[in-house]
């Protein structure tokens, strides 16, 4: 068996697909289930070719629903698993992570957005939004990373392994078919080398000894007898995610302070609201740019005081309201207009968001 | 009382006349004649299964509508050390999650699938299930189950047995011969011990609550009706496996 597959730091040129693999070998994933979908399964294709070089395994299941559940039998029996899927296939995840969610098993999914809802747009849209951060027929607490790109998403897939083992919440890392597809250079390392110490995981089913002598014995269920004991369930689990949500919140600021128009754009937009900004500012324009980087959480409060001395809010998303429903619902009560760029299924230029920021003045 | 029975769960919580403890019995029976009690990983699905969520000193995980199959195919793939029993009725085999007990026996996952066929959807109040019997009525085949109309009962073993390949091991007990039932899953286990490959067992069962039979019609019904359109016996079984 080869060593560590990532050592020390390398400067490379990738897919985001190969991205995604390289950072789950570097995040010591076991086992990867997964089912065919564009525009992930280059994940896949790389992660087969890699991963028993590495010792690690693979099953390609018969569909999403099998790939999600097979997820989380392989998370209980102690091993680090993940999966990747997009459009239909998130659709059909969202019932073993429903699953994961109100059993606290730690499952990983990357999911690379398409168009809705089924065959064709195979490439791009951020119309994903609201079902990876709110799906299932639960609460929504989960985690959900949105990504802008391949040293977020190298970065991300990694930790993501680890929000999902400390907090015990399914883990999304929201990406796009652009950034599926796309090569651009970044840098890939060993995380041991960068001081992040990656959670080892633990086995929910199988310890050593008999159970009921030796150890207790695990009954993992999500069957609840009353609504009443449900009710304690939820309740004992949004207690332990309002604690966490502190930590796992992450956003990012750009020239924010004295900013009079807020750019407010997640994932790959992100990069089009960064791009608008020095040609703006040049024109003596006041704009500035807040990017939420987790969805859910989502740091409400941050956007607030990001907003401050704003007159006016953009948001910019390529998806008809999906993101403006979480920026609305940060800002409530904050009394500023809101203008939309909103494109469902369609890409988002700098040039854009400059243009329209002119005219509005 | 089976060894690995958890006994602070009994008496259990099936109806009086239900199948499901006489099954159960019998697999407590054959994981302690195997000694796998800490080797097992039992999973349940729902309908009147998930009942069985705490029923053995065995860790166990109860899941969700047909999905028992994937998650312990999960377990499995991960920890091949483990023995993972997929415990599920015929709504949850048959219905919605065919597909998966469909692909978990073409791939041959080594796990062991056992089916409890009681001809309806006993939990959620006596609904037509695909083993329903033609005429047998149920709350949503009021008149008797017409196969003109709806089809005709899904014949498990009969269509794992066709697509499962070499190692498989398949098999049609019934609840009103436990000796051989308990054969039958014995050697379903031991399959999987060997790691031969996939070994599916259905277990003709009963409901007397939503059939609104006594116990003699009761046992009528499981000795001759469900019998005579369910054959018991075994469909499949690995060459060299009989010792």
């Amino acid at each position: 068996m080869s060593d560590k597959p990532v050592q020390g730091e390398k400067r490379v040129f990738m897919t985001g697909n190969e991205v995604v693999a390289w950072a789950a070998l570097a995040a010591e994933v076991d086992i990867m289930y997964g089912y065919p979908i564009t525009p992930q399964n280059e994940i896949m294709h790389y992660w087969t070719r890699m991963a028993p070089k590495f010792g690690r395994k693979f099953l390609q299941t018969e569909d999403e629903i099998s790939a999600g559940f097979t997820t989380v039998g392989g998370v209980m029996a102690g091993k680090k698993a993940f999966s990747a899927t997009a459009g239909p296939g998130n659709t059909l995840f969202q019932e073993p992570m429903s699953m994961a969610e109100m059993m606290r098993i730690p499952t990983v999914v990357v999911i690379q957005q398409r168009g809705g809802p089924s065959t064709a747009t195979v490439i791009y849209s951020q119309q994903e939004v609201t079902m990876t951060t709110f799906g299932g027929n639960g609460e929504g607490f989960r985690v959900v990373y949105s990504t802008a790109g391949h040293q977020d998403l190298y970065d991300y897939t990694i930790k993501s392994f680890n929000t999902a083992w400390k907090y015990r919440f399914p883990t999304f890392v929201l990406a796009d078919g652009y950034q599926a597809k796309m090569r651009e250079p970044l840098t890939i390392y060993d995380p041991a080398e960068k001081g992040i110490e990656m959670v080892k995981p633990e086995p929910f089913v199988g310890r050593p000894g008999m159970p009921g002598v030796d150890r207790p014995t695990q009954y993992l269920r999500n069957t609840y007898n009353t609504e009443v004991e449900l009710y304690d369930a939820v309740m004992d689990i949004a207690k332990d995610y309002e604690a966490a949500m502190e930590d796992l919140m992450e956003w990012e600021n750009f020239m924010t302070d004295d900013a009079e128009t807020l750019i407010v754009a997640h994932g790959v937009v992100s990069r089009a609201a960064q791009g608008a900004l020095p040609e703006l500012r040049d024109a003596g324009i006041k704009v500035g740019h807040f990017r939420p980087i987790t969805l859910r959480p989502f740091a409400n409060e941050e956007l607030r005081k990001a907003a401050k001395n704003a007159k006016k809010i953009l948001v910019v998303e390529s998806a008809y309201g999906q993101f403006l429903k979480l920026v609305k619902e940060a800002l409530y009560g904050m009394d500023l207009p809101i203008e939309t760029i909103l494109r469902p299924g369609v890409g988002i230029t700098s040039e854009e968001i400059v243009a329209r920021i002119k005219e509005g003045r | 009382m089976p060894k690995s029975w958890n006994p602070e769960t009994k008496p259990h919580k099936f109806c009086p006349g239900c199948g499901h403890g006489l099954v159960l019995k019998v697999l407590g029976d054959a994981i302690d004649e195997l000694e796998i009690q800490d080797k097992v990983v039992f999973g349940c699905d729902i309908g009147c299964s998930l009942l069985a969520w705490d029923f053995f000193n065995c860790d166990s995980i109860q899941t969700h509508h047909g999905r028992t199959t994937p998650v312990i195919t999960g377990v499995k793939r991960a920890t091949p050390d483990r023995i993972g029993i997929a415990y599920m009725g015929d709504g949850g085999g048959y219905a919605i999650g065919s597909q998966h007990l469909v692909n978990a026996a073409t791939r041959n996952e080594k796990i062991t699938v056992i089916l409890v066929n009681n001809t309806n959807y006993g939990m959620t109040g006596g609904q037509m299930a695909p083993t329903t019997l033609p005429g047998q009525k149920t709350e949503t085949s009021p008149y008797g189950r017409d196969p003109l109309d709806t089809g005709y009962p899904t014949l498990g073993p009969e269509m794992v047995s066709a697509i499962a390949r070499e190692g498989a091991y398949v098999a049609r007990g019934t609840m009103s011969n436990l000796r051989q039932l308990k054969k039958f899953i014995k050697k379903a286990l031991q399959n999987q011990i060997d790691g031969k490959g996939f070994s599916f067992v259905e277990a003709l069962s009963s409901c007397p609550t939503n059939w609104r039979t006594n116990a003699e019609a009761t046992w009528n019904f499981v000795e001759k009706d469900m019998a005579d359109y369910f054959k018991v016996g075994e469909f499949k079984a690995p060459a060299k496996e009989e010792k």
